[in-house]
């Protein structure tokens, strides 16, 4: 299978701070990559890096064989469904505009827009006819996070990067949201990066776990395999599932 | 309910005066937010220049309004007199709360809502326009207004520089010292500020295209027309008249229209707008024009200062003294009618030899300069038996008609002399130096309006110092209307 993403013994500093150092891997094509580790450890801005919305100081991203920097950033991220743990949903907008923003910056004519949005919608398990004109503050968390990812979506990106995007939701609703989330994806057949802390979440959700460590990808592994890890972190992780 | 009244009879020029304050207020408010919302949108993006910018604007803030007024005056193109110095002063305080909402209402709009923008490819005018500004258009919205509240009030500061607008009503009452003619400004004033507050917050979304075109027609209305002549005057009463005078005798033998900016200011600020062309024509006094304006010793010789000022009028700053009015503004020495009658007095020096049994009452000023009382006593031998007793200008009418002086210093066209039963004295000396009042008016209006020249010319000789007494007890003392004694006094020629 071809390689979507790859990243080049990239790394990235501010101030003259390390935030990410010599991480190196590859995504194929339609699989998911779970990114697993603690607050701080470098997950985010990993993520980042991929939409451009950081450059590395050195090393260098490739997205669909075309290094970031040479991506027009505003091409590139209309191309990659984004979804972050505070949703940030417009709050101006109902969801069917939330839903069609990407669609509408696109250009897309208005009937190709409603319908992808009444796509989308009952894609996340939202009735349209019930929720498409509500804003934003009309709905719950597990709601919200539906339009989130649904928003992610819908101009069809090959590249999904979602940063803790159940995070917030109450065990029950996360669980029952990752669930459906998985199957939707195994369906839709995105290439996908997840960040998490959480390694129930890898477990469900990744092909393979990679695990993070003080700005360091430190293993990189398919998640049958993760239990199996010598490494000290991983042993943690494990350690918090049981 | 006597304010209503006074409201009620000059409806017409409440309502003149309320458009015109509206337009200023609407112009500044769109040039400020032309400045500032730009400016504070660029703030956000420049993080560096919000802090000397906000400083800035904070600083504007805390001049007072009279002061930054004063400092406008004397400058090129953004100063002067007139309305322009009104909306440079106004744009200036409507800065602030404009700058301050638009930077912070941006701002703070939700970090991971902008990341979210930002994330799914929005470029950063399409993050402005479809997300920073719609969530801070509500904080930026505030701003304005708060804007326009402060507009509405300094606005009327700017009747001292010739502004217009309800500040007219203002100045003109505390300068005769009506609180009516106060309150005729300084209620639709404030009337204006809370519909301004509660009007622009109902109409936030709903109504703003109405009120827009409300204000375009307000603004258009009140737009300017060529063949106009501006009066101006000084800010006291007998000015007020005189201005007033000029104007409704231009009205009357000219098919002209007559801007009135009356109440401008002191003598300086008059002149300079009559330089400019900010006004077309005044009515000055020649000691006033000789020692404040061409900065030359006061003369004794009536004629002489008339023909000195006239002649160099025209040469400096090409401007025209018409016909002297006929009074002379000037020192007077006032005392009782009853005691002029006894003793048959009718000049100072008829009065000198009766001051050994008198006491005098003088204004400080009067006591101290020395073409005041030193030399007034050395030229008539005066021979008081004791010092002249020092007081308000003001009371010393009250102290004279009371008995408690007999002999005082005032002014020689004061409404009170008449009305107090006291009188003027003949300087027969001519130990005071001549104030008499004549119009001046703009040689390129002489020559593009001759009839202007001609109607002024009537005017020459036609107000006695009795004449001109009355008319400001009309307006002083009994609280008449400016336009209705002139209109009785034009009518009785």
């Amino acid at each position: 299978m071809a390689t979507t993403l790859e990243f080049r013994d990239a790394a990235y500093a501010i101030n003259g701070r390390s935030l990410v150092e010599n991480v190196s891997f590859k995504v194929e094509s339609g699989e998911a990559i779970v990114l697993l580790g603690r607050s701080g450890s470098g997950k985010t801005t990993t993520l980042k890096l991929i939409n451009r919305l950081l450059e590395p100081t050195s090393g260098e991203v490739l997205v669909e064989d075309k290094t970031t920097r040479d991506w027009d950033p505003i091409r590139l991220r209309r191309r990659i469904g984004y979804v972050i743990q505070e949703i940030g949903l417009f709050p101006h907008f109902t969801v069917a505009g939330n839903v069609g923003v990407v669609p509408a910056l696109e250009s897309w004519p208005a009937e190709r827009i409603s319908a992808r949005v009444n796509e989308m919608l009952t894609l996340v398990g939202l009735d349209p006819g019930r929720f498409a004109s509500r804003f934003p503050r009309e709905l719950s968390g597990g709601q919200r996070q539906r339009v989130g990812v649904a928003r992610a979506l819908a101009a069809d990106p090959s590249i999904l990067l979602l940063d803790e995007p159940f995070g917030a939701l109450d065990p029950v609703t996360r669980s029952e949201i990752q669930r459906e989330f998985r199957k939707l994806q195994s369906g839709l057949k995105k290439t996908m990066v997840f960040v998490t802390h959480d390694i129930r979440e890898a477990f469900i959700l990744g092909d393979r776990i990679g695990l993070m460590q003080d700005g360091r990808l430190v293993a990189l592994v398919p998640a049958s395999e993760f239990g199996k890890l010598d490494h000290p972190e991983a042993k943690a992780f494990v350690e918090s599932y049981a | 309910m006597k304010v209503l009244d006074f409201m009620w009879t000059h409806r017409v020029e409440v309502l003149q005066l309320t458009l015109e304050h509206l337009q200023i207020v609407f112009i500044s408010i769109l040039i400020a937010a032309g400045i500032g919302l730009p400016l504070g949108i660029l703030m956000t993006r420049r993080r560096s220049i919000s802090r000397p910018v906000l400083a800035f604007a904070n600083l504007v803030q805390t001049i007072p309004s009279l002061a930054l007024f004063g400092f406008l005056i004397p400058l090129p193109l953004i100063g002067g007199v007139g309305v322009r110095t009104a909306i440079v002063a106004l744009v200036l305080y409507s800065l602030l709360p404009i700058i301050r909402n638009t930077f912070t209402g941006i701002s703070g709009v939700d970090p991971a809502i902008k990341e979210a923008g930002r994330g799914m490819g929005m470029t950063d005018s399409q993050l402005l326009w479809k997300v920073e500004i719609p969530l801070a258009s509500s904080v930026i919205f505030a701003g304005i207004r708060v804007a326009t509240v402060i507009g509405v009030g300094v606005a009327t500061i700017a009747a001292a520089v010739g502004g217009g607008g309800l500040g007219m009503f203002i100045f003109r009452g505390v300068s005769m010292v009506d609180s009516r003619v106060i309150l005729a400004g300084a209620i639709p004033a404030a009337a204006l500020a809370l519909i301004a507050d509660f009007g622009l917050g109902a109409v936030e979304k709903r109504f703003s295209k109405l009120l827009f075109v409300l204000c375009l027609a307000v603004f258009a209305a009140s737009c300017s027309h060529p063949n106009r002549i501006v009066v101006g005057s000084k800010n006291f009463s007998e000015q007020v008249i005189l201005g007033e005078l000029l104007a409704q005798q231009i009205e009357r033998s000219t098919n002209l229209e007559v801007q009135r900016k009356l109440n401008l200011g002191g003598t300086l600020v008059c002149h300079q707008a009559l330089a400019a062309g900010q006004i077309d024509t005044y009515v000055e006094y020649t000691g006033t024009g000789l020692t404040a304006i061409l900065k030359e010793p006061a003369s004794k010789d009536s004629a002489a200062v008339y023909d000195k000022v006239r002649a160099a009028y025209k040469s400096r700053y090409g401007l025209e003294w018409t016909e002297p009015l006929g009074f002379n503004n000037t020192f007077a020495i006032i005392i009782r009618k009853s005691d002029a009658q006894q003793f048959n007095l009718k000049t100072i020096s008829d009065a000198a030899p009766q001051t050994a049994r008198w006491t005098a009452g003088f204004g400080y000023e009067f006591i101290e300069r020395e073409d005041g009382y030193p030399g007034l006593a050395k030229t008539y031998a005066l021979r008081f038996p004791m010092p002249p007793r020092v007081m308000d200008l003001a009371l010393t009418y009250k102290a004279v008609a009371d008995r408690q002086v007999d002999l005082i210093a005032g002014n020689s066209t004061d409404g009170l002399i008449d009305a107090l039963g006291l009188i003027v004295l003949q300087d027969d000396k001519r130990y005071f130096p001549p104030y008499d009042a004549a119009p001046i008016v703009r040689d390129s209006v002489v020559m593009s309006h001759p009839e202007v020249r001609t109607a002024l010319k009537e005017l020459g000789g036609k107000i006695s110092e009795e004449q001109m007494r009355k008319m400001n007890y009309a307006v002083d003392g009994e609280h008449r209307d400016v336009k209705e004694v002139v209109k009785e006094f034009l009518n009785g020629k």
